[in-house]
């Protein structure tokens, strides 16, 4: 069962939640519950479609939900910090964590937007698909996010510094 | 156009700019160093956050994440949806396209078989069973003994459905149940079980074959095949119950 297209993009949907969810017990919470979701309306997702926008839409969808149903003001969920992750045994986890805490500080719909185009390298219309939004709408959501965390990124004075060790 | 809108910078931080635009916001980020700047640091902010994000996907899969709701018994509604999500693929690549995963061979021959069987005798009028309803025990311990297990006659009543009786035929892997039901205006639905070669159990499945649904699947070493002429949800809903009724 194991070579069905949903189980190829686990690692992917897993990336994607440790980035809107912050610690890795929640991330995988999430990522079950788009999996459920995924595999019970899985009969809806049409053949030659795109499986991936799908995936990502359905875990937007219940996140989104989540954050309703706890009745928590999302801008308030965006104020506060995530748990920082420690790597201590990198020698950027410094600035990884600034950039981190940066991202955390932007509201859910510029950090869905940047993190499918940054970090999921999807395209506009992909992302468009992927979160119900026109592309035109995708683009300045993208514009304002990067603007954004450059300035938060700068306003720490961290901007000179961010290097990143591959 | 010579004008660097905020769109070109991001299209240009994603390598999405046609060649012609690309070579105009070039000159342009040449005219202009604090937007080559944004767009440096645009860059290494993406790559800041593959760096921050991508190792996950090195991490091994977390069990809990790779188990398959197994639905079919828990939530029998959910696994049969799936099931018929499942076909919807085999159609989109081409039913023997992807080995395992899709539809083995014998599944998929099971379900012919199945619909042609309901296509010979859900219009027949005068000889639809060789016995009837009235004689069910007698029926079910026939064909019982011919399959060499104990079969049994799901109850469809709740779907408006009778039994109108069985009949014993051959199929490609020897002795076939057929039974027959009917609802009030006549609309038929033909359940086919048949001992399989081939006894890996197989998710819920859907085939359509000249305007016959069937739903099949293979548990242990029978296959089942309910077939009727019916929009795909409803005999989902009704293959369902055949399959808890049989499996209880």
């Amino acid at each position: 069962m194991d070579d069905h297209p949903i189980v190829e993009h686990i690692p992917r949907l897993r990336r994607y939640a440790r980035a809107l969810a912050g610690d890795r017990y929640s991330a995988d919470d999430l990522v079950q519950d788009t999996l459920e979701r995924a595999w019970n309306k899985y009969h809806l997702w049409r053949p030659g479609s795109d499986l991936r926008a799908w995936l990502f839409a359905i875990m937007h969808n219940v996140f989104v939900n989540q954050m309703r149903s706890r009745r928590l003001d999302l801008e308030q969920v965006m104020e506060e910090p995530p748990s920082p992750q420690v790597r201590a045994t990198q020698p950027d986890a410094l600035e990884l964590a600034d950039l981190e805490r940066a991202l955390s500080r932007l509201s859910l719909e510029h950090r869905e937007v940047l993190l499918l185009v940054a970090v999921e390298q999807m395209k506009y219309e992909e992302v468009s698909r992927a979160l119900g939004i026109p592309v035109g709408t995708v683009m300045s959501r993208l514009s304002r996010a990067r603007e954004r965390l450059r300035q938060h990124i700068e306003g720490a004075g961290h901007i000179v510094s961010l290097k990143v060790v591959k | 156009m010579n004008v660097l809108k905020d769109e070109d910078l991001q299209a240009f931080v994603d390598g999405a700019l046609d060649e012609g635009r690309l070579a105009e916001v070039e000159a342009l980020l040449a005219q202009h160093p604090e937007k080559a700047e944004k767009v440096r640091v645009y860059r290494q902010l993406d790559e800041g956050l593959r760096a921050l994000y991508d190792p996950v996907l090195e991490e091994p899969v977390p069990e809990r994440l790779l188990v398959r709701p197994r639905p079919w018994r828990q939530q029998p509604w959910a696994r049969a949806a799936l099931a018929a999500g499942l076909v919807a693929i085999g159609v989109g690549i081409g039913w023997f396209g992807r080995g395992a995963m899709l539809v083995p061979g014998a599944a998929a021959s099971l379900a012919r078989q199945a619909a042609v069987a309901h296509a010979v005798y859900a219009p027949e009028v005068r000889h639809p069973v060789e016995v009837g309803a009235n004689e069910q025990d007698h029926l079910v311990r026939w064909l019982s003994k011919k399959l060499g297990t104990d079969l049994k006659t799901p109850r469809l009543g709740d779907f408006g459905y009778d039994l109108v009786g069985g009949r014993l035929l051959s199929g490609p892997s020897g002795p076939v149940a057929h039974f027959m039901y009917q609802d009030k205006r006549g609309g038929r639905l033909t359940l086919y079980v048949t001992a399989q070669r081939d006894t890996r159990q197989t998710a819920f499945r859907f085939s359509q074959e000249s305007g016959v649904s069937v739903f099949y699947w293979i548990e242990g070493r029978y296959g089942y095949a309910l077939s009727g002429e019916l929009p795909r949800e409803q005999l989902l809903a009704i293959a369902n119950t055949v399959y808890q009724e049989l499996n209880p």
